[in-house]
């Protein structure tokens, strides 16, 4: 299939821990938020207002910027029914969209499975970083997981050129067989063979590649840019992922410090990333999702928050119609779940925003149902 | 040469241990096997390992300030072990009771609590959970020593349950319910440990468990129905005595020991694959006062056990360090230690570092399109290094054999000599053609290394190759 950079791109960047939505976008003229909050609440004077009402944290300037210019949605009090506060079960849930029972499949894997149902393009979904995102992950699709975009590639130390041909040709015979054993040996074997075809496509990504932007050295900033070179490098690649390590944003103690490193780390890799897109005219058919498993408590612990539920999700992109979504949910006690923020708009309709305004695909089977999407598309 | 107790010492070290070289297994296998696994049991019968020499060169792992270096320090210990089965223990809790450097950022604090797991990792379940509550490594990335009285911090009070001892459900059933983690919490206020040292300018030194009586919320509590004036040690006794726990360290044993499990969240909902052994070692479980020597006498004795082979996807800590052991490197000290540890980090297993503290997401999962490259590319490196004195000594058994092999005999010989493996039908007969296509095979010829090497190489990148 020959590849078309107009085709829409979906980039997602999670953000695993549970980014604290309250901290992130804040309610600073709401005097319940400084109660709840006495040692992680955010001095109003530092808060990077957008209205009246609400702001982003103070490490998030290039956020904003992307905000005035207006590209950036702010999806409020993001959640699903009965949420789970567990970050295996609530990401899980995120991945999968089963709120109710354990999912094997993503819904990224199953839009990858529309997109190319035959299969022509093994790099139409890349994911940088360890191991594989269950939002990938789906029976039958190949997902590249690229751990090291520099070094990708299969039996590369047999240095003689027949011998490892011979050796590629053995592996491909024994691994066919496979499939259809089963579905874990079926798995193991399709996985070779893709990655065997992706390498060798893949080793060709960073030839050509030239910018002027500079990422930070963290891994987040590193797989933005791997994202930005294998986009440009023009594969037919659909959807790209990666996800912040470390569950770096499970801010249980030392919120003050830690959240806003995070936002430091976090804002200029996605201005990075915003920017290296534009620098090659490479903006306009990509759309970026930034997303976390769930907000936290409404009443800080002290030094941190505990796990919570309603929390916020970002959608960045020159097709992005910038703004606020949905409602920020009510800091009021009677309001609240079990002292966290209730949701009003289900994570659901916000992939079915994506999955039919942006990617051209019927949302109902993937997501498992109709959900009310947003207007930012 | 296909030796039946040879195919079952190979399993029974691949699972108590990291694998081991033929020889090894010949020893063994002439010591018997339930005098091995008495062996495996009680480590404190054999040498402890003498890494002086490596201190020398290594002196980074003197003050075990550095992460890697603690990861270096670990894979040397696991390669070269006389005590298998003690380092598999540590690594089995290190994986379920969870401590991540990416927060700890001291890998010599939490080498304390490795090495609690090490001494105290077979003995009672109850013991353990006391020694990780007290263990500053815990009680810091957990977050108790920010939890107060009249101001608790969840953190430890639901992993404790949900992660390190019942799990969310069992049967249908949840184990327990948001309240019992906001006493649980309650309960241990006040186990906090000293504040530790700065890092600069001396490097990282170790903090101390103390308990603040002033900090401890001494009111009455009610945790899995039961009330009374709950401290830390009573939430412990408590939650040993649940038939959730029974389970929880039944189900884990077997999954890390037997055969892959779905991933722990699933449990709640789904069943064990063989409730009967898992009945089996929940019933010693209570029979021997929450006893893990115990249950693991009667796992590795069981036929459920023995049965079980090639049924778990090997670790990337098992493919490297197994490998190793296999080809007899890294014995001594040499340049690379960091390059092999970050080779089991590039696999998906970061020692000292697991992703969240749900451990990692192990068996079937190991796998995706990056790590299997890297497991493929790794492991056939090895083999194929006919400089190893592990390779050099297949080759030698091989020609043994004689003065020629029939291609099956090489595919059958080298995958006895690797640990008893088996192939399916269609793979053996991709690889005796492979063998086949390169004409006779004359073990005095000069290409006979080459050609073993190169048969090594392709039985270590066949799906069936990913199994222990």
């Amino acid at each position: 299939m020959a590849s078309n950079t107009k085709d829409p791109v979906l980039v997602v960047l999670q953000l695993s821990g549970g980014n604290d939505g309250l901290n992130t976008v804040i309610p600073y003229s709401n005097p319940l938020y400084y109660d709840n909050r006495p040692k992680v609440g955010i001095p109003e004077d530092q808060v990077l207002a957008i209205n009246d009402s609400i702001g982003f944290h103070p490490a998030m300037g290039p956020m904003k910027k992307l905000y005035d210019e207006g590209k950036l949605a702010v999806i409020q009090g993001i959640g699903y029914p009965k949420p789970s506060r567990s970050h295996f079960r609530s990401m899980d849930i995120w991945h999968t969209c089963e709120p109710t029972k354990v999912g094997d499949e993503g819904w990224l894997g199953r839009a990858l499975r529309d997109l190319d149902p035959n299969k022509d393009n093994v790099l139409t979904g890349v994911n940088f970083g360890r191991g594989l995102p269950r939002a990938l992950a789906a029976p039958g699709v190949p997902v590249a997981s690229v751990g090291s975009l520099e070094t990708y590639g299969v039996l590369t130390g047999i240095e003689a050129e027949d011998q490892r041909t011979m050796a590629l040709e053995t592996f491909t015979r024994t691994y066919e067989p496979m499939l259809g054993k089963g579905p874990v040996l079926s798995y193991f074997a399709q996985t070779g063979l893709d990655a065997l075809q992706g390498a060798d496509i893949l080793s060709t990504a960073l030839e050509g590649y030239s910018s002027s932007v500079k990422y930070g050295n963290d891994d987040v900033a590193q797989y933005m840019k791997n994202i930005v070179q294998t986009h440009l490098a023009n594969l037919g690649t659909r959807v790209l992922y990666t996800t912040a390590p470390y569950n770096s944003f499970d801010t249980h103690a030392g919120q003050l410090a830690n959240h806003t490193r995070l936002w430091t780390q976090t804002s200029s890799a996605i201005a990075a990333f915003y920017d290296d897109l534009k620098e090659h005219n490479a903006t306009d058919n990509v759309v970026l999702l930034v997303f976390t498993e769930f907000g936290r408590r409404v009443h800080d612990n002290g030094s941190g928050t505990d796990h919570g539920a309603g929390g916020c999700a970002f959608v960045i992109g020159d097709a992005v119609k910038g703004g606020l979504y949905a409602e920020y949910p009510s800091l009021e006690a009677g309001k609240l779940l079990e002292g966290d923020l209730h949701f009003n708009n289900d994570f659901r309709g916000l992939y079915a925003t994506l999955l039919e305004r942006w990617m051209g695909l019927d949302s109902k089977p993937i997501v498992g149902g109709t959900f009310e999407q947003l207007d930012f598309l | 040469m296909a030796d039946q107790s040879i195919a079952l010492m190979a399993h029974l070290m691949r699972r108590a241990g990291f694998g081991a070289p033929y020889a090894e297994l010949e020893t063994r296998a002439a010591k018997g096997y339930e005098a091995t696994v008495e062996e495996l049991l009680h480590p404190e019968t054999q040498p402890e390992l003498d890494n002086d020499i490596m201190l020398r060169y290594k002196t980074e792992w003197v003050n075990k300030n550095a992460l890697e270096g603690q990861q270096e320090e670990w894979v040397f210990r696991m390669i070269n072990t006389k005590r298998p089965l003690e380092e598999k223990i540590a690594l089995f809790w290190h994986g379920i009771l969870c401590t991540g450097h990416a927060k700890s950022e001291n890998p010599r604090q939490q080498n304390v609590e490795f090495d609690m797991f090490r001494h105290k990792g077979m003995g009672s379940f109850h013991n353990l959970l006391m020694e990780l509550a007290v263990d500053p490594a815990m009680v810091h990335y957990l977050d108790n020593c920010m939890s107060h009285k009249g101001a608790i911090n969840e953190n430890w009070g639901r992993e404790l349950l949900e992660l390190f001892s019942l799990g969310v459900g069992m049967d249908g059933k949840l184990n327990y319910s948001e309240d019992d983690v906001k006493e649980a919490a309650r309960a241990f206020t006040g186990w906090t440990v000293v504040n530790a040292v700065p890092r600069y300018p001396y490097g990282r030194y170790l903090s101390k468990f103390v308990y603040n009586p002033k900090d401890h919320d001494d009111s009455v509590k009610t945790f899995l129905g039961e009330t009374g004036n709950w401290n830390g040690e009573d939430i412990i006794n408590i939650i040993v005595k649940q038939p959730a726990a029974a389970r929880f360290v039944s189900r884990h044993l077997y999954n890390f020991f037997v055969a892959d499990e779905p991933q722990v969240p699933a449990w709640q909902h789904t069943a064990p694959q063989d409730p009967e052994a898992i009945k089996m070692l929940e019933a010693e479980y209570f029979r021997s006062n929450y006893d893990i020597r115990s249950m693991l006498r009667v796992l590795f004795n069981s036929d459920f056990f023995k049965n079980a082979r090639f049924a778990k996807v090997k670790s990337p800590v098992e493919t490297v360090v197994g490998t190793t052991r296999l080809v007899g490197d890294f014995t001594f000290p040499k340049p690379g230690f960091n390059a092999l540890a970050l080779t089991i980090r590039y696999m998906g297993q970061d020692l000292l570092n697991p992703p969240t503290v749900e451990g990692w997401h192990t068996g079937k999962e190991w796998i995706d399109s990056g790590t299997l490259v890297e497991r493929i590319n790794f492991t056939a490196d090895q083999v194929g290094n006919v400089n190893l004195p592990g390779v050099r000594d297949i080759l030698a058994r091989l020609r043994a054999e004689g003065p020629t092999l029939s291609p099956e005999r090489l595919v059958d010989g080298c995958l006895d000599l690797l640990g008893g493996y088996k192939l399916a039908e269609e793979t053996r007969s991709e690889l005796v053609t492979l063998a086949r296509n390169g004409g006779e095979l004359q073990t005095g010829a000069a290409d006979f290394s080459q050609r073993a090497a190169q048969m090594l190489q392709s039985i270590v990148a066949t799906t069936e190759y990913l199994f222990a």
